[in-house]
């Protein structure tokens, strides 16, 4: 059984945000990258699968600049068996980025189940797993948090608004986006984080795969911070008058009670 | 002007404010308006669409379309778009359209921006801005091609006028072929609450580790109930098993922009402004004046929480009467 999870690296969630002098994206000086964490729950997902398959390989996908290549390097000290960095500019958007996915996967000689995170932490596009499944023309949940295996065939919780849920029947070859509750992502030990030092990085460049940057539909540009907020309006009093206070002005003011 | 598709979500033949936001913001700017409602049984709803601004109704209905299932509506909506040839297609950021739009992206080989925050409509071509880097900055989204324009936006970025309750709809249908469908939807299991979903309320009272306990979130509770909002919290709540993950705002739980968001006792982490920073007006109770959430705080109130809410309930209350 071959499976396969994307991993996207994304700024630490600590990090502050600078932009570049033109505003056409940020200074990544000083940034420290991590795994986007709904990814972690695809890789274990992954994992479990592959210690209750005799025979089954994980293989780690991610497209980026040089830099994600360390954050492969987590998946394999976690426990994957290979690692795929597909070479892609930073300013792709979700569509570039999932057919050169799409393209490296197809290049695999067999793809059985793909798990992704939920949505990327930095740009929560939510984009890139249902684009990836439908370039494949394989089937697609998103933001699962459980699933039943009966062998090819999952039956998926997907978590959906007001704390309710869908149960999706899906079958392989089909695309998993986790979320969390879907297990408990396990942690790298020291000595896996060593071996995974000196496995090998497959490169794929986007040449090799027939995507180019026509394959880009959406450009970012004019970025802005939020503008700073002139300083609130400060309510005194006791608890009592505090309250009427808030009440009157949300009433009367920002007449949005 | 544009020919504008809006996907109208619905869960058992009630539809979504944020689309209707959709259909009322592309009217407005003069667009020809078009309403897809995929469902079955449906038929009911199109009137509604009309009023709020939908110049026609177009209605996919099939037994096999009962329950949303992303695959039998990207197909429903595929039909929709290829019978209608719109240059825009918008549906709102929601767990059904967040799903839904990617694989119809590629579908009708358009074009998609996600999670846009703000929209505006110029000569055919769709103005948008989505928060990126977890909403620490915004960007202007641009299209670089000249193909399909798709976008799906945050509910109550844009706000919901009064509906023209005497119009009724210029209603047709689209059919849509199920056959040989991989997937299957088994069940729906509702959930409990009767609060509205914090993505979705137009008021959000949050509470944070200070709550100190899950019962102690019945002060929110009757708050949020006097208004009809939403309850949410941060991390170190959810953590501390105060209230459940799906309710967790922030950078890895729930992004929400709702016309008002009330902050008792919660520090304002980086990852928890993320999730509620596009919040139109934020309301801050805090019983420590150098917390950072006052810094993005429109009315800040510096106290203890367990007194200042239950005063607020009674306040509210009393608003009502
Ligand atoms: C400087 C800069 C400029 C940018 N400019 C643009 C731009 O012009 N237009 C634009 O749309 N975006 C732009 N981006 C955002 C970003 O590069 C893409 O949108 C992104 O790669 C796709 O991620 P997403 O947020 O759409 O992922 P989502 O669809 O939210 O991610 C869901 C899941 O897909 C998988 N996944 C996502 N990305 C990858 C990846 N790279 N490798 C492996 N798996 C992945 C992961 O499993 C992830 O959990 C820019 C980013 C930077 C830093
Ligand atoms: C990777 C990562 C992801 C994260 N994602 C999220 C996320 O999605 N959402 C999120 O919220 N956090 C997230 N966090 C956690 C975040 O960093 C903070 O730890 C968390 O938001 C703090 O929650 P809090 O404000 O409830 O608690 P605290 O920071 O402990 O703040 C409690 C506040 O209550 C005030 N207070 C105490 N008693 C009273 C009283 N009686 N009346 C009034 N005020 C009182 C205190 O002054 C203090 O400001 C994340 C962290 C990491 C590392």
């Amino acid at each position: 059984m071959n499976l396969y999870v994307c991993i996207k690296q994304v700024p630490d969630t600590e990090t502050k945000i600078k932009l570049n002098a033109d505003s056409s994206g940020i200074d990544s000086a000083g940034i420290k990258w991590i795994m986007s964490s709904y990814d972690e729950y695809g890789v274990e997902e992954a994992l479990r699968i592959k210690e209750k398959t005799p025979g089954a390989t994980v293989t780690a996908i991610s497209a980026g600049p040089d830099r994600v290549v360390e954050t492969l390097r987590t998946a394999l000290a976690m426990g994957a068996d290979n690692a795929i960095h597909v070479e892609l500019p930073e300013t792709a958007d979700s569509a570039m980025t999932a057919k050169a996915i799409a393209m490296t996967l197809k290049k695999e000689p067999k793809v059985d189940l793909v798990f992704f995170g939920k949505e990327a932490l930095d740009d929560g596009a939510a984009q890139v797993p249902q684009l990836v499944a439908a370039h494949l023309g394989i089937p697609s949940v998103t933001v699962v948090c459980g699933v039943e295996y009966s062998g090819t065939t999952m039956k998926c919780k997907r978590e959906i608004e007001g704390g309710s849920f869908e149960m999706v029947e899906i079958t392989a070859p089909a695309v998993v986006a986790g979320s969390k509750g879907l297990n408990d992502p396990r942690y790298a030990t020291l000595p896996n984080i060593m071996k995974a030092k000196k496995k090998e990085v497959k490169a794929v460049k986007l040449a090799e795969i027939g995507v180019s940057s026509a394959d880009q539909k959406v450009r970012m540009k004019n970025l802005q911070l939020p503008a700073a907020k002139q300083a609130g309006k400060k309510i005194e009093g006791d608890a009592g008058a505090q309250a009427h206070a808030l009440a009157a002005a949300l009433h009367n003011e920002a007449k949005v009670v | 002007m544009a020919k504008v598709v809006v996907f109208i979500e619905q869960r058992e033949g009630k539809a979504k404010k944020a689309s209707y936001e959709l259909v009322a913001a592309s009217a407005a700017a003069g667009n020809e308006t078009h309403a897809v409602i995929i469902g079955d049984g449906i038929a009911g709803l199109a009137n509604e669409a009309a009023q709020f601004g939908a110049n026609k109704v177009h209605l996919v209905q099939d037994p096999g379309l009962k329950m949303y299932l992303g695959e039998a509506y990207s197909r429903a909506l595929t039909a929709a778009i290829k019978s209608l040839n719109p240059e825009i297609v918008l549906a709102a950021h929601t767990p059904m359209g967040k799903e839904l739009l990617p694989t119809v992206s590629v579908m009708v080989d358009g074009a998609l921006a996600s999670d846009c925050t703000s929209i505006a409509f110029s000569g055919g071509k769709l103005q948008l801005r989505r928060p990126i880097y977890s909403g620490k900055a915004t960007a202007e989204v641009e299209f670089t091609g000249t193909g399909l324009q798709m976008a799906t936006v945050r509910p109550n970025s844009i706000g919901l006028p009064k509906p023209d309750t005497s119009k009724t709809a210029d209603a047709s249908s689209i059919s849509v072929d199920l056959s040989g469908l991989k997937t299957k939807i088994l069940d729906v299991v509702k959930g409990t609450s009767a609060r509205p979903d914090v993505t979705e309320a137009s008021i959000v009272v949050s509470g944070g580790r200070s709550l100190k306990s899950a019962d102690n979130f019945k002060i929110l509770e009757d708050l949020a109930d006097t208004v009809g909002a939403a309850v949410g919290a941060s991390r170190a709540a959810v953590d501390a098993g105060y209230r459940p993950h799906r309710d967790q705002v922030g950078q890895t739980g729930k992004v929400v922009s709702p016309a008002c968001y009330i902050a008792c006792g919660i520090s304002g982490a980086i990852q928890h402004l993320a999730g509620m920073r596009t919040s139109k007006v934020i309301v801050a109770i805090n019983s420590d004046p150098q917390a950072p959430i006052f810094q993005i705080a429109d009315y800040a109130i510096v106290g203890d929480l367990f007194q200042v809410v239950p005063a607020l309930t009674n306040e509210f209350k009393k608003l009502k009467e």
